[in-house]
């Protein structure tokens, strides 16, 4: 089991109290590619970044590789996500003065555990599996969209965590380059055996993943 | 590593907007040199006009006044105990003008820690004689070289040097005053009589100018055996002693004790001279709160570029956060980019600090009071540096800590949500 969330519930505060989440409760197993489908509003990437242990506002306990994490400090938090967690936004938020393959590296540079050598070689070839070894030196402000999304995706990579999560990862992006995008998750799914998480509003994309969880009003019914 | 990483990221950031970093290091650039500049040339104005007076003033001048006596004898008379006694026409005391026991005085003076060193002088009144014309002066023996140590004496001599009158024997440094009255040049011999008469002929071998003209129109000096001599006094004979003190606070409580224990008069230097150092406070008062105004507006510069800068970068902000980062890295990146513009800023302040002081330094500025000052003076005192970048630093550091701390506390769901 990759993630586990139990019992979690969330409140909006402001204005007014809103209840927003109500009793999830939410397995992953290892190298399972799930999405979260629902309506604007239902709640689906509030849990997300309950999940993701960027929002820490929330009652319940929630479990990252049998480790409870609920509780945990701030700094402790930020060590988790960047090893075990990665990232795919609607928006690609690549550091636009840097490159790249400087981009892909910042993780794994704070995480710290290789040398600048191994860490540049584990970059390119994670750029290589996404087919875009060939912009590594370009700014990242220099690329076309569905680039940008690769690079975000091969920096979510960079230190091989047990579980990518997307919100919208393709909900910016033509159909051409959400397929692509599609295929590439699929593919480090089966051949990595890669757990993924992802929350879109796309119907055909959910559908070819192995599970969808659907949220309606802060539930989810199936 | 980690702080390679940070710092690599806050240089990126600044190098990206160089423009408003520059103008940010500009500002610092400015109070700095501008602090350094004022407080430099402001001490070295303050230190002139200080030693105008410090110099020349003793800090305790030790003399003997005549004045009359305290008590009249009809004071010591039983049968007039009770009643008010009225004298008429007091006449001073008649006492010698010499210091007694002079000599033994000044070892002991000498012998105490607070003191520099305790200088004898005579001063006696004499004639100039020039033909059938006949000037008032004063001539004070000395002792040339401590003079020249303890107070400066050498700064006055604008002809001649110190050296010339302790090996001439009956060598005399003549007032500019007098010499340009009496068109005497050095290397000419003068001519003096003493009030008790006899004329004695001096060389002379320098001249000196005070600053004051109505002291260098009769003042003139000599060597204290020299004026002994010319005095027929016994070489015992002084009648003032100069203390200078290694602290000036000293001063007014040791001239207490002197005139206490020798029965004799002991003005200190605060005393004679109290209304000098109300100015110099006011005027290093002054320069700091120029300096520190200048610094900072540098400051709300600083704090500024941060703020705008963390607006702009909300969004690296929020990634760094989402892949790991903490808040105190995200707080490091952008302190960091505040010191480090407080550093090139102040660094480059100093040298223009520098620069402004040398400039003004080499700007001609001649005055009667100081003969031996050609520019204006400038004090390169390396504290001044030290402070200036001190400052920098603090003064960046608050200027970029509450911008860095907004940084530290984004929330990054919010910036990743409300896209």
């Amino acid at each position: 089991m990759v993630l586990e969330a139990k019992k979690i519930n969330k409140h909006f505060r402001k204005p007014v109290d809103f209840h927003v989440l109500k009793d999830i409760d939410l397995n992953i197993k290892n190298g399972e590619f799930v999405s979260i489908m629902g309506k604007s509003g239902c709640g689906k990437s509030t849990l997300l970044y309950i999940l993701s242990t960027m929002d820490t506002d929330y009652e319940g306990e929630l479990f990252i590789k049998g480790q409870k994490i609920s509780g945990k400090t701030r700094d402790e938090l930020s060590y988790i996500r960047n090893k075990h967690i990665g990232f795919v936004f609607q928006f690609h938020y690549l550091l636009s003065e840097f490159t790249v393959l400087e981009n892909v590296m910042l993780p794994a540079k704070k995480l710290g555990e290789k040398s600048l050598k191994e860490i540049e070689a584990d970059a390119m070839e994670k750029l290589r599996i996404l087919d875009i070894e060939g912009i590594a030196y370009n700014k990242a402000s220099n690329i076309s969209g569905g680039q940008k999304q690769r690079v975000a995706i091969a920096r979510a990579l960079i230190n091989n965590p047990s579980i990518i999560m997307g919100d919208e990862p393709t909900g910016n992006l033509d159909s051409h380059n959400a397929q692509n995008v599609f295929s590439i998750f699929k593919k480090l799914s089966v051949e990595q055996g890669l757990s993924l998480l992802i929350v879109t509003h796309d119907l055909d994309f959910a559908k070819k993943t192995d599970r969808i969880v659907e949220m309606l009003d802060g539930r989810i019914i199936s | 590593m980690n702080t390679n990483l940070l710092l690599g990221i806050a240089k990126a950031h600044l190098l990206t907007k160089i423009k408003q970093t520059l103008i940010a290091a500009l500002g610092v650039t400015f109070g700095i040199g501008s602090y350094i500049t004022l407080v430099s040339f402001m001490t070295g104005l303050n230190e002139m006009l200080d030693s105008l007076i410090l110099n020349q003033t003793p800090h305790i001048h030790v003399y003997n006044e005549i004045e009359p006596s305290e008590s009249q004898p009809i004071a010591n008379y039983s049968d007039f105990e009770n009643s008010m006694n009225v004298v008429k026409s007091i006449k001073p005391k008649f006492s010698q003008t010499k210091i007694h026991n002079a000599l033994p005085l000044i070892d002991k003076l000498n012998a105490d820690k607070r003191v520099r060193g305790a200088l004898p002088q005579l001063n006696i009144q004499l004639f100039y004689i020039s033909g059938s014309i006949e000037l008032v002066g004063n001539l004070k023996g000395i002792d040339i070289m401590k003079e020249v140590d303890l107070f400066n004496f050498g700064d006055y001599i604008i002809e001649g040097a110190a050296k010339d009158l302790e090996n001439t024997n009956s060598g005399i440094f003549l007032g500019s005053g007098v010499a340009e009255k009496m068109s005497l040049k050095v290397g000419d011999r003068i001519q003096v009589s003493t009030v008790k008469g006899g004329v004695f002929p001096l060389k002379i071998v320098g001249i000196f100018q005070s600053g004051v003209a109505d002291l260098d129109d009769i003042q003139s000096y000599a060597n204290l055996s020299t004026v002994q001599r010319i005095s027929g006094v016994p070489n015992n004979y002084i009648t003032d002693i100069n203390v200078k003190l290694y602290d000036i606070e000293n001063a007014p409580s040791m001239a207490k004790s002197i005139a206490y224990q020798n029965k004799l008069k002991a003005v200190d230097i605060a005393t004679a001279n109290a209304q000098f150092e109300t100015g110099t406070t006011i005027r290093n008062l002054i320069t700091y709160a120029v300096s520190v105004t200048l610094l900072i507006v540098a400051g709300f510069g600083i704090y500024n570029i941060l703020n705008m800068l963390i607006y702009e970068k909300m969004n690296d902000i929020a990634i760094l956060k989402a892949t790991g980062f903490s808040g105190k890295d995200v707080q490091f990146i952008f302190l960091s980019q505040a010191m480090i513009i407080g550093i090139i800023g102040g660094l480059l302040g100093l040298l223009v600090g520098f620069l402004l002081s040398s400039l003004i330094d080499g700007i001609p500025f001649e005055t009667e009071a100081l003969p031996t000052i050609k520019t204006y003076p400038v004090n390169f005192d390396v504290w001044y540096y030290i402070i200036g970048i001190s400052f920098a630093l603090v003064s960046t550091f608050f200027a970029g800590y509450l911008p860095s701390l907004k940084a530290r506390r984004i929330d990054p769901v919010e910036i990743i949500r409300g896209q």
